[in-house]
């Protein structure tokens, strides 16, 4: 899509007015994803910036899929749009690309945000295709600025932020000859707002026809759905006791899980403890995995990767014990401790039950 | 891109990608600075690309017949991997090298690969990595799916079955909420996870036949066949020449190839850099701990 665009007498161009700022919300299990919430909190204030309206874009199917869409305005929504059918229920690509790209293509909107999800990272980049729009991956950041292509001044451009190159770069990345400007955006970055409590506040539904043909838009079938729940769940966690490889062994793991147990904390792991089968994925805070900001984050024999750091540098306090008083971890520490996990995790243990 | 009920060989497209070792950056790559000096990364086989050909290697263990072509996108040097397919297994490999597919972003990087899928002519099965170590975005996958208008299932750990006969394939996909068992009908793009299997090291046989196999490029223009100076006559199933295609070879539009197809611009790039912070250093005593528990209890950081 070429955009509409206003070009001024100097040369600066200027988005035609009141294109939406618009969310795709992702509905599971009977309710709204956690990321949809935050991407419509970011997405409020990108919108109020612009002076835009902020709207949402749904596909499902369920009984209270309406009524948690109408809640989207106490978080600032306008209007959702909806594309709802029962073969809708599950997530597969064709179809909900074809019901957002319709959907699009009339609404025509500014800004289009997704979650970086299974869901988002598998529709986003196949909706951004049927549209021949700029997509940026797994963004961190999202904020408006100018941008100059060949002397043409582009106002109120989405600058995507993002780390890359194994997280040692961080890039900005923007896309202002073409519209939409399309993001992912990784869970538990952006911060979710209260909603207003006021049940005024409703967004209005608009129901979409997009016609399927059962013959050739469903090729794929959802023949099971294995629920494992998750057993952490890191991102809520105040205090986070994490182990890298330095504290991977049996003792030194079991010495780990006691500190968190004691102090109530949960237990995360780096990437490469992970990939040696110690605990599972959703134990692993980083680039790859989850994204945190607890009270309190204990390293314990975490060297630091800037992988691990991208997942949980804006810890609000951060303890490093590791043996290598170089280790990178202690750049970002608050208090660090040099030495081994195994000597001094049951010093704390001792010194908190002694307090 | 219809498939006939019976055909006899089952055709199977890997996609593959050369990246810089952006996940063991040592020596001499850490500038003093702090920032990474990308010039001096080694390079290597995208790690989850080498699952997604070991996908299609076990397929053909069960199927003999299939046939299994990898292709990738970048300059000469990218060779090397496909190199590395013939070593693991592959039948077939492409080279699509231009310059004029230079500084494409995952848009204008589907779309030249679509073109060269497209002179493959008809396929059963796409296997692509989930994502490359070095943009780490996994859009090339689902992008080159919408162009090739195919069905695409990612983030796949494990394909359960695959009929054959019924032109179907079953997979397992891992989400947030656990795992998808998903079924398609032939022609479909599946983007594979590490978690999927452990990919075979190359096979000391066709190492020997293909470690000094050359490029020969189809285009009319370019005359530097010359470059295949590795003339051996192999027998069939062996392959000559590692297929050189430029942007004419694919019939591809420049107009929406490389940087001039590429809506994503790269406004800036901050180096990360290690920060020294002022870490307040604890002795690792009954003293020292003591005071830093005693501590983190009177701000309430810690339960007390």
């Amino acid at each position: 899509m070429r955009d509409e665009i206003h070009k001024t007498k100097k040369g600066h161009i200027i988005m035609k007015k009141n294109k939406s700022v618009m969310v795709f919300i992702e509905y599971t299990e009977e309710s709204i994803a956690e990321v949809s919430l935050e991407l419509v909190c970011k997405g409020k204030e990108l919108a109020e910036k612009l002076q835009v309206p902020l709207e949402a874009i749904a596909v499902g199917f369920g009984a209270n899929l309406r009524r948690e869409l109408i809640k989207l305005g106490q978080y600032g929504c306008k209007s959702v749009y909806l594309i709802e059918d029962e073969r809708l229920k599950h997530f597969t690509s064709v179809p909900y690309a074809k019901a957002v790209v319709e959907t699009l293509q009339r609404v025509q909107p500014q800004i289009v945000l997704f979650g970086a999800t299974t869901t988002g990272r598998d529709l986003a980049p196949r909706v951004a295709s049927a549209l021949k729009c700029g997509l940026t991956a797994d963004c961190t950041d999202l904020q408006l600025g100018e941008h100059q292509i060949k002397g043409q001044t582009f106002h109120n451009t989405l600058l995507q932020i993002r780390p890359a190159f194994g997280g040692n770069i961080v890039a900005t990345i923007v896309s202002p000859e073409h519209s939409p400007s399309m993001a992912t955006v990784r869970e538990g970055v952006m911060r979710i707002n209260p909603p207003s409590g006021n049940e005024e506040h409703r967004a209005a539904i608009v129901d979409e026809k997009v016609c399927f043909d059962s013959s050739s838009d469903f090729p794929s079938e959802v023949i099971e759905i294995i629920k494992s729940e998750r057993s952490v769940d890191l991102k809520q966690a105040k205090i986070i006791v994490a182990a890298g490889m330095g504290a991977a062994s049996h003792e030194a793991m079991a010495l780990i899980k006691e500190l968190a147990r004691v102090i109530g904390a949960e237990v995360a792991v780096s990437r490469p403890v992970v990939d040696a089968g110690i605990l599972g994925h959703d134990h692993q805070v980083g680039q790859t995995g989850t994204t945190v900001r607890p009270t309190l984050y204990i390293a314990c024999g975490i060297s630091g990767q800037i992988q691990h750091r991208a997942g949980m540098a804006e810890s609000k306090r951060i303890i490093a014990i590791n043996r290598d008083p170089q280790a990178p971890i202690f750049s970002i520490a608050h208090y660090g401790i040099v030495g081994d996990v195994k000597d001094v995790i049951p010093k704390m243990i001792k010194a908190y039950k002694n307090k | 891109m219809t498939r006939k009920k019976v055909r006899p060989t089952m055709k199977i497209i890997v996609t593959t990608k050369q990246v810089p070792d952006t996940h063991n950056i040592v020596g001499d790559a850490m500038r003093p600075d702090g920032t990474v000096n990308r010039s001096v990364l080694p390079t290597i086989f995208n790690p989850e690309d080498l699952n997604a050909l070991e996908e299609a290697l076990k397929l053909k263990e069960k199927i003999p017949s299939a046939h299994i072509t990898a292709i990738t996108m970048g300059p000469p040097k990218a060779m090397d991997v496909l190199r590395e397919s013939l070593y693991r297994g592959a039948d077939d490999v492409v080279l699509l090298s231009d310059g004029r597919f230079a500084g494409a972003d995952t848009l204008a990087t589907s779309y030249a690969l679509k073109c060269a899928v497209q002179k493959l002519g008809v396929f059963d099965l796409i296997f692509c990595g989930r994502q490359a170590i070095d943009g780490d975005t996994a859009q090339v996958g689902p992008q080159l799916a919408e162009k090739l208008g195919i069905n695409q299932i990612t983030n796949v750990c494990e394909v359960v079955t695959v009929d054959e006969e019924g032109c179907t394939i079953t997979v397992k996909r891992s989400t947030e909420y656990g795992e998808e068992i998903v079924k398609s009908k032939f022609p479909v793009l599946i983007t594979v996870t590490s978690s999927a299997n452990d990919p075979r090291p190359a096979s000391a046989k066709r190492m020997m036949i293909y470690k000094s196999i050359g490029k020969k490029s189809d285009a009319v223009s370019y005359t530097d066949s010359a470059e295949l100076a590795w003339t051996r006559d192999l027998p069939a199933p062996y392959i000559n020449y590692i297929k050189e295609w430029n942007l004419e070879s694919v019939d591809a539009d420049p107009a929406i190839c490389g940087l001039n197809g590429s809506p994503t611009k790269v406004k800036k790039i901050q180096n990360v850099v290690l920060v020294a912070n002022e870490a307040k250093m604890v002795s690792g005593d009954d003293e020292g701990i003591s005071a830093l528990i005693k501590e983190l209890v009177s701000e309430h950081i810690l339960a007390g």
